[in-house]
């Protein structure tokens, strides 16, 4: 179960770090050597963004990532069949990260269990709320996957605990408002939002937009279970390419 | 608990987290202002002293005599101020960002009209106002650029995705979701996540309501066939809603493009290409892949070329109460050609869709048979984009000439 390898990690580490790549971006092949380095470098979970054409949460380099990885070519199928690789070469758990036409439209259920036969762990729909989410939600428990929920910054505390009876695994808690990959003001506002946070649920917390040096990372030691990192990964392998990872990593806790 | 409603198996509200709140609060003040029967008569009486409402029902009567079949009517929807039917719901959400306290308004557009009628609204009631627009439109509509910009609106060119419409749209959500506390986004047209597909349609429905009393008024006796464009569907909406409890056909016109075998059309329902998928916030109809990948679309109207379509008319395409068809590009011109000359009015490229499919049919039908087609909007101030479709080689010269004159 995902939660109970979460709590067994967080007793030999004060925060675990999550990571984020969109599969197929700049490459297939490359996409397996950032997840290699990543987790050679430490990188306690992981998710797999499966492209899609109009993925409406996501700020710019990720957009683009997303494009970019259409446009040569990736296709959901060799998205999950990236997945089955890394989970049966790595011992992490993995996550499919998409929006949800991808599931709809391959079918919901049998999506899921495409997840669950790769050994995937669970996954993140941005745009799915548990509202809308009655078939993925039903998929994800027959399949014991865990349905990541979100809480944002304007989720009042009533709603944060109605998403949790539906949440698995841990609750990945958007920093700020704003699309991925701007800047987080890593302040006392944010404090005041996690520890409401802490209330709403008993499951891990993870944050994500805009965590990116170690600074971050340090402010929520104690406040957080889990920084993720999206953005600033990619933005590395632009700049200065794959094997820029591993150190760039390490370098964070 | 998020408000969702579905038209048959269309709709509902696929709403990042982050939005909800926001949703919420939209979602109330629209449920309030419906139920207010002042707002109704504010939005009436604002569309009557600062547009042209009731905007008049004219009888087409070379066209008709030229096709020897029903009974012609024209809704005039090019009459609204700023030139098409976006004036009803972009005035009519501007009243609801005034009860809701907020200061500015975003918008996505296509051809440029919804974005020209969002920043006027703006400067009207003294709204901070950014516009998102396909950088491809940006260019295909740069009139309609200078018109916004001269409202005091911001212009933001999408370069993101297909660069037309359907980019916008993300764009304006990705806006809203950093400054929702103050920031409406007006969308334009009935489709997004509820309550935008009923908002739309019920602000619209000031066209359908007029158009039926006027064609009784005028004739005594409900019409046999209605015609309207179909991008998203708000006009066809409007007008739409006036005859639905009628025994009236209703006749929705999609962009047909080079043709639907071509596969460069932006015909989600009467194609075979679109099928059902989640985007944007919605359940519709959509022109995709078999991974869900949007497509890209294609028409001479940037205001149908997008890939979703309202979740109404979907859910009516499925029960059979609209029926809907698509005019190509070639059909379409020569609709709008035959429509200037005939009988003097200019509709827009989108419009003209409408025209094309009515053109089909009127001499088919018997004299005593009447008709009448949404004329959304004018298309004279289209006059660049409706020149280069008519290949029009003395507006060729002069713009030459002109761009020679500001070269030097």
């Amino acid at each position: 179960m995902l939660e109970s390898y979460l709590r067994s990690r967080l007793k030999q580490k004060d925060i675990l770090l999550m990571t984020h790549l969109v599969v197929g971006y700049p490459s297939f092949e490359a996409s397996f050597k950032i997840i290699e380095a990543m987790v050679n470098a430490g990188v306690d979970l992981m998710e797999l963004q499966v492209p899609f054409s109009e993925p409406i949460a996501d700020g710019p380099v990720i957009l683009r990532a997303n494009q970019k990885a259409l446009e040569s070519g990736a296709t959901v199928q060799k998205s999950l069949d990236l997945a089955k690789s890394v989970a049966r070469n790595f011992d992490i758990p993995f996550l499919i990260m998409t929006y949800y036409n991808i599931l709809f439209k391959y079918g919901t259920d049998r999506f899921v269990a495409e997840m669950a036969e790769r050994n995937l762990k669970g996954a993140i729909i941005p745009d799915l709320p548990p509202e809308e989410g009655a078939d993925y939600l039903q998929a994800m428990e027959k399949y014991g996957l865990a349905p990541i929920m979100i809480y944002s910054p304007t989720t009042p505390l009533e709603r944060m605990m109605y998403l949790s009876t539906f949440a698995r695994g841990f609750i990945y808690c958007v920093a700020r408002k704003g699309v991925t990959g701007q800047d987080t003001r890593f302040s006392e506002e944010l404090v005041s939002y996690l520890s409401n946070c802490r209330k709403a649920t008993k499951l891990p917390l993870a944050v994500g937009f805009g965590v990116k040096q170690k600074e971050d990372v340090d402010f929520l030691k104690g406040k957080a279970d889990i920084a993720v990192i999206g953005t600033q990964t990619i933005r590395i392998v632009e700049e200065q390419g794959v094997e820029a990872v591993g150190d760039f990593i390490r370098g964070l806790r | 608990m998020i408000t969702t409603r579905y038209y048959g198996q269309f709709g509902g509200a696929y709403l990042p987290e982050i939005l909800v709140a926001t949703f919420d609060q939209l979602v109330t003040a629209f449920e309030a202002a419906k139920n207010d029967p002042t707002f109704w008569q504010e939005y009436q009486n604002v569309m009557s002293t600062y547009s042209c409402r009731p905007t008049p029902l004219t009888f087409a009567e070379n066209l008709t005599r030229h096709f020897g079949g029903a009974r012609i009517y024209i809704k005039r929807e090019d009459l609204n101020h700023t030139g098409a039917h976006k004036a009803n719901n972009v005035m009519g959400q501007g009243l609801l960002v005034k009860r809701m306290g907020k200061t500015r308004v975003i918008a996505e557009t296509g051809a440029g009209q919804h974005g020209v009628a969002t920043a006027t609204m703006a400067a009207r009631f003294g709204f901070r106002c950014t516009i998102y627009m396909g950088e491809v439109d940006v260019w295909r509509q740069r009139p309609n650029v200078f018109w916004m910009e001269r409202l005091g609106a911001r212009v933001i060119p999408v370069k993101e995705g297909t660069r037309i419409l359907k980019d916008a749209i993300n764009e304006a959500f990705r806006d809203w979701v950093s400054n929702m506390d103050d920031t409406h986004y007006v969308l334009g047209t009935a489709c997004g996540p509820h309550p935008y597909p009923e908002m739309v349609a019920y602000l619209q429905s000031i066209i359908g309501k007029e158009a039926r009393a006027q064609v009784l008024e005028i004739e005594g006796r409900l019409p046999t066939r209605v015609y309207a464009c179909v991008g998203g569907g708000s006009n066809a909406m409007g007008i739409f809603s006036g005859f639905f409890d009628d025994p009236v056909e209703l006749v929705g016109v999609e962009a047909g493009g080079d043709g639907l075998d071509t596969g460069r059309h932006a015909s989600r329902l009467a194609s075979r290409d679109g099928s059902i998928g989640v985007a944007q916030g919605y359940k519709t109809c959509f022109l995709q892949n078999t991974d869900g990948q949007m497509r890209e679309t294609h028409s001479v109207a940037a205001g149908l070329d997008y890939v979703g379509v309202s979740p109404i008319l979907a859910s009516m395409k499925e029960s059979g109460r609209v029926r809907f068809e698509a005019a190509t590009d070639k059909e379409v011109l020569e609709a709008a050609a035959l429509t200037i000359r005939k009988e003097g009015l200019i509709p827009a490229l989108e419009s003209a869709h409408a025209f094309a499919q009515a053109f089909k049919e009127a001499p088919n039908m018997s004299s005593d048979d009447l008709i009448i087609i949404n004329q959304s909007g004018r298309g004279d101030k289209d006059i660049f984009t409706i020149a280069d479709a008519f290949e029009d080689p003395e507006w060729r010269k002069f713009i030459i000439k002109k761009a020679e004159g500001y070269r030097a």
